[in-house]
């Protein structure tokens, strides 16, 4: 199922603060888009205003082309999965999952074999197919969960929204979760939105992602884009640790504030002026008998990057180094390359500069023309 | 552990003991002596004078309405106050539990000044042979105010933490209001609310001060078992008034006991 919405706006109750603000988002039937911010963006209200909870609101929402409003549950097909499971603790799990369909008018609610049947069904499905019989108290977090999904699916919802779903979960289940529930969206061909404050979750489960914050769409695009053309310093910080350096554009040069900082080509077509460079501290290189740094080797480090400290004399900053990498460097006399950072102008991205895709080569420095030993 | 600190414990201990003894137990064990003085047939007999026997019968039937009236009252309004949030709701709090701290004697005043035969819509009552002020409907009147928070009272904490969100979720998977509340609200809370029933129950039984007002101790037709206790006791029948404040406080006991013991039960299950 797809939905639409246009030009949303929220007030908070009793206040005049937005919860969400001219919000406009498209959603494809079929995608698993996930909305993502800090908490206090908007994130679960828009999920709520979608499913139809909360009150009144402007603009439209539109599923399917058509206005929730005034239509019954049943008929809109919407499966909502909350942060906290909200299961029935007086119910069993087979009646928690079977609720959907035993509250549907009689001419319309299966017979009791049917709904055994489907509640057998979906047990399997969330692999528990023991657990019918238990009380959600019983339960762990990741069983509740799982019964909380299955209660969303009993009635065979074309959107499915999950307003934090593993939030409360251990580490090793949250990855196992969101995979399973991956293949799920998949394999029944749901629309999926989901939300959370965690971005390596979004970025391994949804095909789209929504940053979102104070009540506004920041930037609506596919994972990769997101990391590799920003739309603001606040999407390149929220998705992961960003170093920041000030600077200002010359002839098609980025100069930086900070000395022991390699100034880099950033070609034509960019206006001169004051700007900001962002990248990621494993994106850094660090340029051996050029300037008069100081990098310095800190505890700890995964996945093959060890954490290195770079005095670069007025600030330091700490990068990531491939763990082999970091024996070459005497630790004085270095000079740090910035090449693949992101430039952002007045809070957003100079476009054409950040869509460069980010090949190594780019941090040739200038004052001498020479090329050194960059890694 | 030390020594000193036990000692003071069984000390302590010890005067809870005789403090619940002289004063909770010690009154019931001796309104039940004076009861059986003459003897357990008296007693009997007592209570099957036909003043008696009409009492009891307006109690219960007070106590029945009551109880149901102010239990789908007392949901509706914890139900109101704990899952909205609206402008005067803690004012409304506040008007819920007003019968507690006002003094059942002028409840029952109140609703003398309203329904009397002075009071303000007296003469229209009258004038339409419609008597609420020292009959049945007064005294009902007079109960409901005393008994209305109990159900209220408990329900509003365990619904106040339930949340909203198992509602909404029932909402959601197609439940209308009244489905919602008859199969997700209220079986989450019906310890609570069993809880609740009762101390209405006990509370309807045994509401002096208001119903003595608006009865007018009229004996076999507006006197409830309290007020009956009263005018046999002033009256120097104490065989037939400690049999009757038995009988009450027996009833009485068993409502207590059995909440204590389902609210003993719900604890267990909730841990």
């Amino acid at each position: 199922m797809s939905v639409q919405i246009q030009s949303l706006t929220r007030h908070a109750p009793n206040a005049s603060r937005k919860m969400l603000d001219d919000v406009s988002l498209s959603i494809e039937d079929g995608a698993f888009v996930a909305l993502v911010g800090p908490s206090g963006a908007g994130k679960t209200t828009l999920l709520r205003t979608i499913a139809g909870l909360d009150g009144p609101y402007e603009g439209t929402v539109l599923v399917d082309g058509r206005t929730l409003a005034g239509r019954p549950m049943r008929e809109r097909r919407i499966g909502f999965v909350f942060q906290n499971y909200a299961l029935f603790r007086h119910m069993t799990v087979a009646r928690n999952i079977a609720f959907g369909l035993d509250v549907l008018p009689r001419r319309e609610r299966p017979d009791r074999g049917a709904i055994a049947g489907r509640v057998a069904e979906l047990l399997e499905l969330i692999q528990l197919p023991m657990l019918g019989d238990a009380y959600p108290d019983q339960l762990s977090g990741g069983q509740r969960q799982r019964v909380a999904l299955a209660r969303a699916l009993a009635t065979k919802p074309g959107l499915l929204l999950l307003d934090e779903p593993f939030g409360a979960l251990d580490p090793i289940v949250r990855r196992q979760i969101r995979r399973w529930l991956r293949g799920l969206h998949d394999q029944l061909g749901l629309t999926t939105v989901l939300v959370t404050h965690d971005h390596d979750e979004a970025l391994e489960v949804a095909d789209r992602l929504v940053v979102m914050q104070n009540g506004r769409i920041v930037q609506e695009a596919p994972a990769e884009m997101l990391d590799t053309a920003p739309a603001t310093p606040f999407v390149m910080e929220f998705l992961g640790e960003a170093l920041e350096f000030s600077g200002r554009i010359v002839d098609g040069w980025f100069l930086p504030d900070d000395s022991n900082v390699l100034s880099f080509h950033v070609g034509g077509g960019v206006d001169d002026g004051l700007v900001t460079a962002l990248l990621r501290p494993y994106e850094t290189r660090l340029v051996a008998g050029e300037g008069r740094g100081r990098a310095i080797p800190l505890a700890g480090g995964s996945g093959g990057l060890r954490r290195l400290k770079v005095e670069l004399g007025t600030r330091e900053v700490e990068i990531l180094l491939v763990t082999d990498q970091v024996g070459l460097f005497g630790r004085d006399h270095v000079a740090l390359d910035i090449g693949r950072a992101r430039l952002f102008r007045d809070d957003r991205a100079l476009q054409h500069i950040s869509l460069r895709p980010p090949e190594p080569g780019h941090g040739k420095q200038r004052h001498n023309g020479t090329v050194t030993d960059s890694v | 552990m030390g020594g000193p600190s036990r000692g003071g414990n069984a000390v302590l201990v010890a005067c809870t003991y005789l403090t619940v003894l002289a004063v909770l137990v010690l009154p019931v064990l001796l309104v039940m002596v004076e009861a059986l003085r003459a003897g357990l047939g008296a007693a009997w007999r007592s209570l099957l004078d036909p003043d008696a026997l009409s009492a009891i019968r307006l109690t219960l039937e007070v106590t029945l309405v009551a109880v149901i009236v102010n239990t789908v009252g007392g949901v509706m309004a914890a139900w109101l106050v704990t899952k909205y949030r609206f402008r005067g709701r803690a004012a409304l709090v506040a008007l819920i539990e007003l019968p507690i701290s006002v003094s059942p004697v002028i409840a029952g005043l109140v609703w003398l000044l309203l329904f009397g035969r002075q009071g303000w819509w007296g003469d229209w009552l009258d004038r339409h042979h419609i008597q609420i002020a020292f009959a049945t409907p007064g005294i009902l009147l007079a109960t409901l105010f005393v008994t209305f928070p109990y159900v209220a009272r408990t329900l509003m904490p365990l619904m106040e933490q339930q949340g909203r969100e198992a509602e909404e979720a029932a909402f959601l998977l197609g439940a209308g209001f009244w489905r919602t509340l008859w199969r997700v609200t209220l079986p989450d809370a019906r310890w609570a609310l069993l809880s609740g029933i009762l101390l209405t129950t006990a509370r309807a039984i045994g509401e002096f001060g208001a119903v003595s007002v608006v009865s007018g101790h009229i004996p076999g037709l507006t006197e409830t078992m309290p007020l009956h206790i009263e005018t046999l006791y002033n009256g120097y029948q104490t065989v037939a008034a400690f049999a009757m404040a038995a009988l009450l406080a027996l009833i009485a006991m068993a409502t207590v006991l059995l909440r204590s013991f389902l609210e003993h039960d719900f604890r267990k299950a909730s841990s």
